[in-house]
């Protein structure tokens, strides 16, 4: 199996690694990098577990290979808290609202939703909804998602939430 | 302020929001190798030949196997019920003569690499000489072996004068009523990574959920171990619904392979293989009559039903047939049933429980049932319901029936009111008049209900030990595990309730036999009636504890004190002398004056909690539909679920569990069924095929939490909460479907698919 020595540049940090050309970048992610809050849920671009931001668009870690992410920036969910003590406005309004269960698919969600953040500080709950459609999750029913959302966007704003 | 009854944060959030969480696929160890599962790709078929020899030259392979190098290992047993006969009929860890199903394990690679095994598992030979496929389970039953149908046993059970109320009754309502195969499909896969400590003797299965003491025990036995050199840990579980954590082969096959190669082994499911190997569920069809009077009462109702429990019987046996003959009745009185539950084979993927196992059935054939008494008896499908239900003066309620080998005793409930509450909160009058103009205006618009009973907090008994250490923090050692559903915080907010701490000074430690000699895990609602319980319990002895020590320690009586955020000062004088549960824990520590008054020493007590009964939650759930008289689709547009969980130890994390558990219901409503062609091959093998509801799918979602009736079979009054949200999405979503279509009793089955629509509209149309 061909090989080939790369660079990852993820949340800031270098990682010099070697991979099979055919790795996908979850796999590196998660067994290269040891960056394992990044989930799989189907291995087939669906279920939107895997999404990671690529030069801040949200990608399908499960849909690309290793080898393609060389040079670009990655955001793993690892990346989003400022530090050990303090959340992202996002992990903290999730935490708020109850806006995980199981915690399986919530990587995803927050990273498809910084993105939708960053693009648009002030969506409106039907903009929350599109953004998450396509992210599956089996436990919340979704809706303390959008709250979530859309406290964390008011927080972000510097509104008080 | 108790901090019971509070919707506080959940104490499990920061790692899971950080990516720090540890999934089954997360763990890792030196040395370990990988698992890959050879599937069967046919559903019925005479194994002729399994060749690994191809795999073993690939670079990378470490051993490959097929059933004559597990023969030793017996099959995945169940968990014992009332019903007998069943062993013929269990699972080998890797296929013997015939393979049952698409998907079912015929060989295993062990390689260096997860690819490299992939890669290998493409190269073994497995020759099929393929047999006709059984696919109904409602269809005369063929050979399973030479010796044996394909009916493992008729669950039967009834009580009251049945012929005689069909021969008095002023009308018989008869329906033939399918429910789909759909099932948890959690958002974690499995994945069972075991190692063998050699320099211990102890076998580890990490990645487990659900119900580790019982694997632990089974496991140890399939493998000739004594249970204390094997143990199961519980890291992070990425959803359960009653698939996840039950013993399947993969299982079995790593923890073996940890023991004889000497290495630790991973795998990991993949989206694909879930699909087609973790248990399935739901699939069933009843025939049911019912015998009713000429004010709309029931006499008596006849339930006839087959159970599809797919290729082979897995851990359960037939407890979801069981529970579909002895729970169907839900809140209406019936004086005399009968119930005979075809319990069936076919070339499926295996069956089991899923969230609110046989009650989403149930209710769905109960309640399309009462639609069709009202529609006979020309009453309101509102009045029908109220006319048949069980009062809150009969309370408590004993049906002469079983479930899950308990007597059904309908603990407490006030069916009515919560009934007349929902309506209200839902606007239900309000609706009927609006759906009425709005037919006038050619929409094709309904309203549905369904009214049901769970039932929760199987016992026969939980325990937990509670410690105090020196610095005053909080350990409860449980029995009980995670699935994802806020345990710990749940469990943290009794404890510390019961104590008198900050319920974050509380860490719950569940999921590990290590820690504790027995437990039973958690499903089927129990975990906050049966762990919760004891939890209290232990919480109230901790502080007994406590303030005897302190008593002493302060010179003070032991009911003159009083024990707030983890300091015992005196009631009348808050401000006075007081000692930290740190301090007490120190003086308790062993060798010191006081603790060698005691049996042992430490601030710390173990607790058990006994029940022989269960605890039956109640609902109502309310619905709102529209049709597209175009393309068939579905629309609610608004959808009301009420439930009495007796007591909520956190309301928010109570409307989570209703919230996430009306979504999977709503899925198995109008979307979700694991579907097979003529010769059982599985269709529904990748989530573009296997449709779950998105946010998109999701309608308007109002709850209503009610309190009005704590059980009275626990101390803190708690039902469970998890499967209400679930229950009867199908009944109602049916009930508001046919109405909208005019109420002819055309909805039949689930799930309803945009087909079905556009297949009844026009049937209307003729």
């Amino acid at each position: 199996m061909s090989e080939r020595r790369i660079t990852l540049a993820v949340n800031g940090q270098r990682h010099d690694i070697t991979v099979p050309v055919r790795r996908s970048l979850a796999d590196a992610l998660r067994q290269d990098c040891g960056l394992t809050g990044t989930h799989l849920g189907c291995e087939h671009g669906v279920c939107g577990a895997c999404t990671v931001l690529v030069d801040g668009r949200s990608a399908r870690a499960c849909l690309m290979l290793a080898v393609q992410a060389e040079n670009l920036a990655i955001t793993t969910v690892e990346g989003l808290a400022p530090d050990a003590a303090m959340l992202h406005p996002l992990q903290q309004a999730f935490a708020n609202n109850h806006a995980l269960q199981c915690g399986f698919c919530t990587p995803g969600m927050l990273t498809t939703l910084v993105e939708l953040l960053a693009e648009n500080p002030s969506p409106s709950a039907a903009e929350v909804r599109v953004a998450i459609s396509g992210n599956l999750c089996r436990c919340t029913g979704y809706e303390t998602i959008v709250a979530a959302t859309l406290e964390a966007a008011a927080v972000m704003r510097g509104e008080a939430a | 302020m108790s901090v019971f009854g509070q919707s506080v944060m959940r104490l499990e959030d920061a790692p899971l929001l950080r990516g720090e969480g540890a999934f089954a696929a997360d763990i890792d160890f030196p040395r370990q190798i990988h698992m890959r599962v050879v599937r069967a790709e046919m559903a019925h078929a005479r194994l002729v030949s399994v060749d690994v020899t191809p795999a073993l030259d690939l670079p990378g392979v470490i051993a490959a196997w097929s059933a004559a190098d597990v023969a030793e290992v017996p099959p995945i047993p169940f968990r014992a019920t009332k019903v007998r006969g069943l062993e013929p009929y269990c699972q080998p860890i890797l296929a013997q003569g015939r393979v049952r199903y698409v998907g079912e394990p015929v060989a295993v690679i062990f390689a260096e690499d997860a690819a490299v095994a992939e890669d290998a598992a493409d190269l073994v030979l497995v020759e099929l000489e393929e047999l006709p496929a059984l696919l109904d389970a409602a269809a005369e039953p063929t050979d399973f072996d030479a010796t044996r149908n394909t009916e493992p046993t008729i669950v039967r059970k009834s009580y009251g004068e049945l012929d005689a109320a069909f021969r008095d009754a002023h009308v018989v309502v008869a329906l033939d009523l399918a429910i789909g195969r759909h099932s948890g499909v959690p958002m974690e896969t499995r994945g069972a990574i075991a190692r063998y400590d050699a320099a211990q003797d102890v076998l580890e299965l990490h990645g487990t959920a659900k119900k580790q003491h019982w694997n632990r025990d089974e496991i140890a036995r399939l493998l000739g171990r004594a249970p204390s050199s094997v143990h199961l840990f519980e890291g992070h579980v990425g959803g359960g619904f009653g698939v996840r954590g039950e013993l399947y082969p993969e299982d079995l096959l790593v923890c073996l392979a940890a023991l004889r190669l000497r290495r630790p082994v991973k795998w990991i499911e993949d989206r694909r293989e879930h699909l087609v190997a973790t248990n399935h569920s739901r699939e069933q069809r009843h025939r049911i009559r019912a015998a009713v009077d000429a004010e709309g009462r029931i006499l008596a109702i006849d339930n006839v039903f087959f159970h599809d429990q797919g290729a082979y019987i897995r851990t359960h046996g037939a407890r979801v047939a069981d529970m579909s003959a002895g729970l169907l009745l839900g809140p209406y009185r019936v004086p005399a049933y009968r119930a005979t539950g075809h319990f069936r084979l076919t070339n499926k993927t295996p069956a089991a429980t899923y969230r609110s196992p046989g009650r989403f059935e149930g209710s769905f054939v109960r309640e399309r049932l009462m639609d069709a008494i009202a529609a006979r008896c020309g009453l309101d499908r509102v009045e029908v319901r109220r006319r048949n239900f069980v009062d809150v003066s009969e309370m408590p309620y004993a049906r002469p029936l079983d479930a899950l080998g308990t007597d059904v005793v309908l603990d407490s409930g006030d069916y009515a009111l919560l009934l007349d509450k929902a309506l209200a909160r839902f606007g239900w009058d309000a609706r009927v008049a609006d759906v009425a103009r709005r037919r006038a205006a050619g929409e094709s618009v309904g309203l549905g209900l369904g009214v049901f009973v769970e039932k929760s907090g199987l016992g026969p008994s939980d325990g937990v030990r509670m410690t105090v250490d020196a610095t005053g923090a909080v350990e409860l050692v449980t029995g009980a595990a995670s699935v994802g559903q806020g345990v710990e915080t749940a469990l943290a907010q009794i404890a510390a309730a019961a104590l008198g701490v900050d319920y974050r000074r509380v860490r719950v430690v569940r999921g590990r036999t290590d820690r504790i000699e027995f437990g039973s895990g958690a499903h089927a609602s129990r975990v906050t009636v049966m762990s919760g319980s004891a939890t209290h319990q232990a919480g109230l002895a901790l502080a007994a504890l406590a303030k005897q020590t302190a008593a002493a320690l302060l010179q003070t009586p032991e009911d003159a004190l009083e024990i707030v955020d983890g300091v015992v000062r005196r009631v009348d004088t808050p401000e006075g002398a007081s000692v930290t549960l740190g301090e007490v824990a120190r003086a308790l520590a062993p060798g010191t004056k006081l603790s060698r008054d005691r049996a042992t020493p430490g601030l710390t007590v173990e607790s058990w909690f006994h029940s022989d009964h269960m605890a039956y939650p109640y609902g109502v759930h309310l619905a709102q539909v529209a049709l597209d008289r175009g393309t068939g689709q579905v629309k609610v547009e608004h959808y009301l679920v009420g439930y009495d969980v007796g007591r909520a130890v956190n309301p928010m994390l109570v409307e989570g569990q209703i919230a996430g558990g009306f979504a999977q219901g709503l899925g198995g409503a109008l979307y979700e069924e694991f579907r097979y062609d003529e010769r059982g091959q599985p269709l529904s093998t990748t989530f573009a095929d296997y449709l779950m509801p998105t946010i998109a799918e999701m309608p308007p979602l109002d709850i209503l939490v009610t309190e009005d009736a704590p059980s009275p079979l626990n101390p803190i009054g708690v039902k469970g909460a998890g499967e209400g949200g679930t229950n009867a999405v199908g009944a109602a979503i049916a009930s508001a479907v046919d109405d909208a279509l005019g109420g002819r009793g055309q909805v039949t089955q689930l799930p309803i698919m945009p087909r079905d629509v556009l297949r009844f509209l026009a049937e209307g149309a003729a």
